[in-house]
C-alpha cells in the first residue's frame, strides 16, 4: 500500500497498513527534517497467499531505492519500508533472483505531505497500492528437450544415412521402375547438357 | 590548442595518434570480402534466431565457476550454546553480514548491504535473532539466526549524528520482553528484540552536547548506565530506568585537561580514559553516586615511554591495556584505584576482548607473530602470570600480521575447556585455529578486487610417453560412449552421475599449461589489502598469492591502485616469465610517495621492489613501446605533472626520447570541469628534472566547461587493447561504412549540476546531460548531443567506433540507453572498386590527429529496465566476431546483450535489404532475456566490475566479474563458429561413420550377387 507515516513506526503497524489502502496523509516525519517514510509490499505469486513466508528464493530479496541510494530486505510477510526519504521523484526496484520486476515510480509530495503515487515503469500502469508483484518469472537455462528419435534424423549424421539409404535402397527400385528407353531418353538429354548426372554413377542397370 | 601545431603523421607505433594503418587497396578488398563472408556465416546463424548466451542447466560449472566471499570482518559473535550447527555471524568492511559455519567455514547466509549502509554493531539477541546496527546506529535489523531472513527493522531518528552503540542484555529469557538499547544521533533507544517495536527514547540533546561512550547494563539491574563526556572537558554519568527511559539520576564531575580518545570501563564503575596530552591516565570511579577522578602520568608506570599513547578498546575486566611506542603495557586496576603495570608485550600482538569462563573467570587471548608461525596464548585475567593455553600454529608468510582476533570457548568431551580464535589477517583472511591447528581459512581478501591482469600460462613442455596417450585415448572413448549412451537414453542413473563428473572434473581444463585455444589463463588480482592472488581461469584456484612487500615498507597505510602488464614475453625474451607491474600510494592524498612493484605472473615473485619512490603517481600511461627484452615502457604521472619512465634503463630513456613526440597524454579535472591534454616537453629546461627518467611536460590543450551548467560525471575510453578488424563495415545495398577508429577518442558526459544528485532531487527542466566525443591528442571535440530531462549516473563503454551509455530520463522516469556511432566520411567516397583497384583513393592519405576530420555520427536511445553498476563489451582476438554488451545490472547480474539491438541504424520497417542485413526493427526498450544472464542463476554480490579478455579462439571471449563475490565464464557472441560445442559426440560421428562403411560393403556385396544373377539369367 503507498502510505506514508511518521517514522515512529505505530504499534498495529500491519493492522494500519491493511487499512490505509487508498493515499492516507500523515504529518511529516519527525526527526531531521526533510524525511519520509515509504513502505510496500512484495507479493510473489504463489507464495504470499498461504499466509506468512515468502519463497526461500526470496530469502535475499532486495528493494532498491534510486539505483542504490538505499537498500532494503523483505520481512517475513513481504512488507518493507524506506525510511528519511526526501521528497521528490522516485524509483524503487525490486530484485529477487527468478523473478523479472518493473522498477516502480513514486511520488512523494512535499506541499502535500504524505501523498504518494506510484506506477510502474515498464507498462506505466498505476498502482493505487504499492504492492509490487514479478511481471514474470525468469528462467535462466535452456529447457533440454528430450531425446527423440527426429533430433537424430535431422542432425548432419542422421542426414547423412538418410540419404545413403534414399540412394542404395530407393534409386535403384526408381529406375528398375522406370521404362528402359525412358531412362536411356534422359541419359542423353543429361549428356547434351553435360551435366554430370547421379545416373551416370549409378550400377548399370539394363 | 597546442603550443606546437605541427602535423604529424598517425602510425600504428604512436601511443595515442593510433588511427587503425589505412588498409592498402587489396587488403582492404580481402577485408572486405572477409567482411560479407562473415557476414554472410553470421546471416546464417542469426537470421532466425537472435543469439542469445545460453546453457542449460547441467552445463553449468562446466566452463564458469563462482565464488562467495564475506570481506575483511570488523566484528564476530559466536554462536555455539545450543546444540545443533556451531557457527559464528560475522560483519565485514564490505557491509556484508554473514553466518559462517564454524566446522568448514563455509557460508550458511549471507547479506550485503546497500553501499552506504555501514554495519556499525552486531549482536546476538534472544539466542534466535541477529542484530545489526547500521547507517550510524539510524537502522536496527533483526535476521533469523539459522536461515537469514530479516524479522524486523526499526529506524532510529536522532537528533544530531553521533557515535553508534548497542547493548543488547545477555540474558536469555525469552518471556522477557527484553529489550534492546541503541545510542545514535545523540539519543538512547529501547526497543523491543522480539518485533523490533520502539519502547521509548532519551534525548540527550536537551541535555547539553554530551557525547555518550558508553552503554551499560549492569545484569539483573533496571537500570542502563550511559557514560558521557560534555565538551570533552566534563564526565557525565546517567543512570536510566530500563521500562520507561526516565533518567534516574545525573552526575558529573569536570575534567578541564580535556579527554582524547574513547572511555573504556573496567568494571561496572570504573572507567579509564587518556588525557588531551595523552600523557595521563585518569581512571573514573563512580562510587555513592559520585565521580572521582585520579590521574596518573604515564611515565610513573612505564618508564622511557613518550607520546602516542593509546588504550586499546579490548575489554578485558579489571585491567586494560595501553599501547605506546615500545610494546603493548597491560596495567590491572585494584580494588583502590590503584594502577599496576602487569606485563609488557610485543607492539604487534594482538589482544582479544575477555571472554567469560568457567566460574566467573575471564579468558582472554593474544597472539603474536613469530617468523612463519603465529603463538596464540590464552590467559586468565585474575591470573595474569601464566599461560593457560599456548599453541604455536605454522603461518603462511604471505598472510602478513595478524589484525584481529575474536575468541570463544567450548567444553571438550573430557569437560575440560577448549579455545577456538578467529582471526583476520593482514591480506584480510579469515582462520579459525583450533588445538594448535588451522582448521579452515577463508581468502576473503577476493572480496575487495582493486584490478584484474591477465597471464598467460607457461608453454607445455614436450614428451609425452605413449602409455599416457594410450591411456588418455582409452579415457577419451570411453567417456564419449557415456555420452552417447546419455543421448540414446540408455545410461543408469549412476552412469549420468558420472557423465556430470567427467564434464566437470574434466582435468584439460585446469591444466597449468597454455591450451591450444588460448582457454586456460592465470588471472591476476590486485586486492585492497596489497595482496596479489593469481587464479586459474579453469576451476578458479587460487595459484599463487603474494603480499606485496612494497606496499608494507613504510609505516604509512599504502594502496594498490593499479596493475598493468610489464613484461608479455613473445618473441625475443622467451625464457622470461610475463610480469606485471603493481603501482600503489603510500598515504592518502594524491601527491603521497607511490610504490612499484613488478611481479613474476608465473611464480608470484617480486622480482623488483620499488618501495616508496620519491615522486608520486596520479596517471599511468602504458606506452606501446617495449625494449629488448620485452618491457613495455610506462609513464607514470605525478601531482606536479612530471612524467617518469619505467623502467629506468638507458635503452628506454633512448627508446622515449626518439618517440617522445607523439606520446600525448589527458587529464580530468572532474571537479574543476576540465579536461587537458599533455605532451612531453622536449628540451631540457635550465631547472633539469631531478633525473634523465623525468620529463617535463607541457599543457598542449584544455577544454573548460562551464561550472555553473556542466559537471563531469563520467568519460570513458577505448580499452588499449582492443583490435578492430576492419573499419570498413558493409551496409545494405553493398554499401560500404567506415567506421572512425581512432585510439584517442574520449568520452565525456557531463550534467548540469543540480542534477547530479540522487533520482528525484532535480526536476526534469533543470537536469540536462551532456555527451561529448572528444579527441585527446588536440582537444577537438568531435560530437555534442544533449539530452534534456536527463541525468546520471552515466555508465558508458567506448569500443570500435561507438559508445553506448547508460543513463536515466526524469521525463520518462526510465533508465535509457543511448548508442553513439562515428563514421568517417572522408572515406565515404571510397566506395569504387575500380578505383580502389587503380589506386585513386585516398586510403593511403596520411592520418594526422591535426587535420580536421570529417565525421559523421548517428545515434539512437532505448529504454532499459535496470539500473546499471558497469557496463562492459566482449572482445575478441582479432575483432572479427560480433559483439555483446556485458551489462552489470543492480541485481548483481550479468546480462549480455547484442550489439545489434543497440545499433543506430534500427529503423520501424526496415526494408527487405536491411533485413537481410541482420537489422531488427526498431523497439522502444532493450529485452531482457532471462537465458541471455552470463551468471545465470548466480549473483556476484556487490558487482563492481567486469572485464573481458580475447581467447585465442575468435569466436571466444573470456568474462570475469568481480565485486564481493567472483564469476568467471567465456562466452561466443556468435556462437562457437570455430570450433565444436562441448556436447559435440564424436561417439555418433564414429559411429555414423561405421554404418557407412558397413553399408557400403552390404551393398557392394549385394550389387555383386545381383550382377552374378544378372549374368546367370
Amino acid at each position: 500500500m503507498a502510505a506514508v507515516r511518521r517514522s515512529k513506526p505505530n504499534p498495529p503497524t500491519l493492522l494500519l497498513l491493511l487499512v490505509q489502502l487508498c493515499f492516507l496523509s500523515s504529518s511529516i516525519a519527525t526527526g531531521n527534517g526533510s524525511g519520509y517514510a515509504i513502505n510496500g509490499r512484495v507479493k510473489i505469486p504463489g507464495f504470499s497467499d498461504k499466509g506468512f513466508g515468502l519463497p526461500v528464493k526470496a530469502n535475499n530479496a532486495k528493494v532498491i531505492l534510486n539505483g542504490g541510494q538505499q537498500v532494503t530486505f523483505l520481512k517475513p510477510d513481504g512488507y518493507f519500508s524506506f525510511h528519511n526519504v526526501p521528497a521528490g521523484t522516485l524509483l524503487i526496484e525490486v530484485d529477487v533472483i527468478g523473478y523479472f520486476f518493473s522498477p516502480v515510480r513514486v511520488d512523494v509530495s512535499a506541499r502535500n505531505p504524505g501523498k504518494v503515487q506510484a506506477a510502474l515503469t515498464e507498462n506505466r500502469r498505476g498502482l493505487n497500492e504499492l504492492v509490487l508483484e514479478p511481471l514474470k518469472d525468469e528462467q535462466y537455462y535452456e529447457i533440454r528437450e528430450p531425446f527423440n528419435i527426429m533430433s537424430i534424423v535431422k542432425s548432419p549424421m542422421g542426414l547423412m544415412i538418410g540419404f545413403m539409404v534414399v540412394v542404395v535402397f530407393l534409386m535403384p527400385k526408381l529406375v528398375e521402375n522406370m521404362d528402359p528407353e525412358e531412362i536411356r531418353k534422359a541419359q542423353e538429354e543429361m549428356r547434351n547438357q553435360g551435366v554430370p548426372s547421379l545416373a551416370n554413377l549409378m550400377p548399370r542397370s539394363g | 590548442m597546442g603550443s606546437d601545431g605541427k602535423k604529424r603523421e598517425g602510425k600504428t607505433d604512436q601511443p595515442s595518434l593510433e588511427f587503425s594503418d589505412p588498409p592498402p587497396p587489396f587488403s582492404l578488398l580481402i577485408a572486405m570480402a572477409m567482411a560479407i563472408k562473415l557476414s554472410l556465416i553470421l546471416l546464417f546463424f542469426s537470421s532466425s534466431l537472435i543469439p542469445t548466451f545460453s546453457l542449460f542447466e547441467d552445463q553449468v560449472g562446466l566452463m564458469d565457476w563462482h565464488q562467495r566471499y564475506i570481506g575483511k570482518v570488523k566484528h564476530a559473535v559466536f554462536h555455539t550454546q545450543k546444540a545443533g550447527w556451531k557457527r559464528v555471524v560475522v560483519s565485514t568492511e564490505e557491509n556484508v553480514i554473514a553466518s559462517l559455519d564454524l566446522r568448514r567455514g563455509e557460508i550458511f547466509w549471507r547479506h550485503v548491504l546497500g553501499a552506504n549502509d555501514v554495519v556499525d554493531k552486531i549482536d546476538i539477541a534472544l539466542g534466535k535473532y541477529v542484530i545489526t546496527l547500521s547507517s550510524e546506529g539510524s537502522i536496527l535489523r533483526a535476521w533469523n539466526l539459522p536461515d537469514g531472513q530479516m524479522v524486523w527493522e526499526s529506524f532510529l531518528s536522532g537528533s544530531m549524528s553521533s557515535k553508534a552503540l548497542l547493548t543488547v542484555p545477555a540474558n536469555l529469557k525469552v518471556d522477557l520482553d527484553s529489550p534492546i538499547f541503541v545510542y545514535s544521533g545523540a539519543c538512547i533507544h529501547a526497543i523491543s528484540s522480539i518485533d523490533g517495536e520502539y519502547l521509548w527514547k532519551k534525548d540527550f540533546a536537551s541535555e547539553g552536547s554530551v557525547d555518550v561512550h558508553q552503554l551499560i547494563l549492569p545484569g539483573g539491574s533496571d537500570v542502563v548506565h550511559a557514560v558521557g563526556v560534555t565538551d570533552s572537558s566534563q564526565f557525565d554519568t546517567y543512570e536510566i530506568h530500563v521500562k520507561n527511559g526516565g533518567l534516574l539520576k545525573h552526575t558529573s564531575a569536570s575534567f578541564p585537561g580535556g579527554i582524547y580518545g574513547e572511555i573504556l570501563p573496567i568494571s561496572g564503575d570504573r572507567f579509564v580514559v587518556l588525557d588531551a596530552s595523552r600523557s595521563v591516565l585518569v581512571l573514573i570511579t563512580i562510587e555513592n553516586g559520585q565521580i572521582h577522578l585520579e590521574q596518573t602520568h604515564i611515565s610513573d608506570l612505564i618508564h622511557g615511554s613518550s607520546g602516542n599513547t593509546v588504550i586499546l578498546p579490548s575489554k578485558l575486566s579489571g585491567i586494560f591495556s595501553l599501547r605506546t611506542d615500545n610494546g603493548i603495557v597491560f596495567i590491572k586496576v585494584t580494588g583502590e584505584g590503584k594502577l599496576n603495570v602487569m606485563e609488557r608485550v610485543d607492539k604487534t600482538v594482538v589482544i582479544s576482548d575477555a571472554l567469560p569462563h568457567s566460574e566467573g573467570e575471564q579468558a582472554f587471548a593474544l597472539v603474536q607473530h613469530g617468523d612463519g608461525k603465529i603463538e596464540l596464548s590464552v590467559r586468565l585475567v585474575h591470573d595474569m602470570s601464566s599461560n593457560h593455553l599456548k599453541e604455536t600454529v605454522k603461518m603462511d608468510h604471505e598472510r602478513g600480521f595478524v589484525h584481529k582476533i575474536f575468541i570463544n570457548n567450548y567444553v571438550r568431551t573430557d569437560r575440560s575447556h577448549g579455545f577456538r580464535a578467529l582471526i583476520v589477517m593482514e591480506d584480510h583472511s579469515l582462520l579459525l585455529l583450533q588445538q594448535g591447528e588451522i582448521v579452515w581459512t577463508r581468502d576473503d581478501g577476493l572480496a575487495s578486487v582493486i584490478d584484474v591482469a591477465t597471464s598467460e600460462l607457461p608453454v607445455e613442455k614436450i614428451g609425452v610417453s605413449v602409455a599416457k596417450v594410450e591411456h588418455s585415448l582409452f579415457e577419451w572413448l570411453k567417456g564419449h560412449i557415456l555420452k552417447l549412451k546419455g543421448t540414446l537414453m540408455l545410461a543408469t542413473p549412476d552412469e549420468v552421475a558420472a557423465i556430470q563428473k567427467i564434464r566437470l572434473q574434466s582435468s584439460e581444463k585446469s591444466k597449468m599449461t597454455r591450451d591450444h585455444n588460448g582457454f586456460r589463463r592465470l588471472l591476476i588480482l590486485l586486492t585492497r589489502a596489497g595482496k596479489l592472488y593469481a587464479l586459474h581461469t579453469g576451476d578458479g584456484r587460487i595459484v599463487w598469492s603474494t603480499l606485496l612487500q612494497s606496499l608494507r615498507t613504510t609505516s604509512q597505510q599504502c594502496a594498490g591502485l593499479k596493475l598493468h602488464q610489464w613484461q608479455v614475453p613473445h618473441h625475443h625474451a622467451l625464457d622470461n616469465n610475463p610480469s606485471v607491474l603493481v603501482v600503489g600510494r603510500c598515504g592518502l592524498s594524491l601527491s603521497s610517495p607511490s610504490a612499484l612493484s613488478i611481479v613474476d605472473a608465473y611464480t608470484g615473485k617480486e622480482l623488483q621492489n620499488m618501495g616508496p619512490v620519491q615522486h608520486s603517481t596520479v596517471q599511468v600511461i602504458s606506452l606501446p613501446f617495449r625494449d629488448s627484452s620485452e618491457q613495455q615502457l610506462h609513464l607514470l604521472i605525478d601531482a606536479d605533472k612530471r612524467a617518469h619512465l619505467y623502467p629506468t634503463t638507458p635503452e628506454a630513456a633512448n627508446i622515449f626520447q626518439r618517440e617522445s613526440e607523439n606520446v600525448y597524454w589527458y587529464s580530468v579535472e572532474s571537479e574543476a570541469g576540465i579536461l587537458r591534454g599533455y605532451g612531453v616537453k622536449k628540451s631540457h629546461s635550465s631547472d633539469t628534472p631531478p633525473s634523465e627518467y623525468c620529463f617535463e611536460t607541457r599543457n598542449l590543450w584544455s577544454v573548460v566547461f562551464p561550472s555553473e551548467s556542466e559537471k563531469i560525471i563520467a568519460t570513458v575510453t577505448r580499452k588499449p587493447n582492443e583490435v578492430v578488424h576492419t573499419q570498413a563495415k558493409m551496409i545494405a545495398d553493398e554499401d560500404v561504412m567506415y567506421k572512425y577508429i581512432s585510439k584517442n577518442m574520449l568520452f565525456v558526459a557531463t550534467v548540469s549540476p543540480k542534477a547530479s544528485g540522487p533520482i528525484g532531487s532535480a526536476t526534469p527542466d533543470e537536469s540536462v546531460l551532456v555527451v561529448y566525443l572528444v579527441d585527446t591528442v588536440t582537444g577537438r571535440i568531435l560530437h555534442r548531443m544533449t539530452h534534456l530531462g536527463s541525468q546520471g549516473p552515466v555508465h558508458a563503454v567506448l569500443s570500435e567506433n561507438w559508445v553506448v551509455y547508460h543513463y536515466f530520463n526524469l521525463r520518462a522516469h526510465r533508465y535509457e540507453m543511448s548508442v553513439l556511432e562515428i563514421y568517417d566520411q572522408s572515406r565515404a567516397e571510397n566506395k569504387d572498386v575500380l578505383k580502389l583497384i587503380v589506386g585513386k583513393h585516398n586510403l593511403t592519405t596520411p592520418v594526422s590527429s591535426y587535420s580536421r576530420p570529417e565525421v559523421t555520427t548517428k545515434s539512437q536511445s532505448y529504454f532499459f529496465t535496470h539500473s546499471v553498476k558497469a557496463i562492459s563489451v566482449t572482445s575478441t582476438a582479432k575483432g572479427i566476431t560480433s559483439k555483446h554488451l556485458l551489462i552489470g545490472t543492480i541485481g548483481d547480474q550479468v546480462l549480455a546483450l547484442d550489439k545489434r539491438f543497440v545499433d543506430p541504424r534500427r529503423s520501424l520497417n526496415p526494408t527487405q535489404a536491411e533485413k537481410e542485413e541482420g537489422l531488427l526493427p526498431l523497439t522502444d526498450a532493450l529485452p531482457i532475456i532471462p537465458q541471455s544472464y552470463v551468471t545465470h542463476s548466480f549473483k556476484v554480490e556487490g558487482l563492481r566490475g567486469i572485464e573481458t579478455v580475447p581467447a585465442k579462439l575468435e569466436s571466444t571471449s573470456l568474462v570475469f566479474a568481480y565485486g564481493v563475490d567472483l564469476f568467471y565464464t567465456r562466452i561466443a557472441p556468435s556462437r562457437t563458429y570455430d570450433s565444436l560445442t562441448e556436447d559435440f559426440n564424436y561417439a555418433l560421428l564414429l559411429l555414423t561413420i561405421l554404418a557407412l562403411v558397413v553399408a557400403i560393403f552390404v551393398t557392394w556385396v549385394l550389387s555383386e550377387r545381383k550382377d552374378l544373377q544378372d549374368k546367370w539369367r
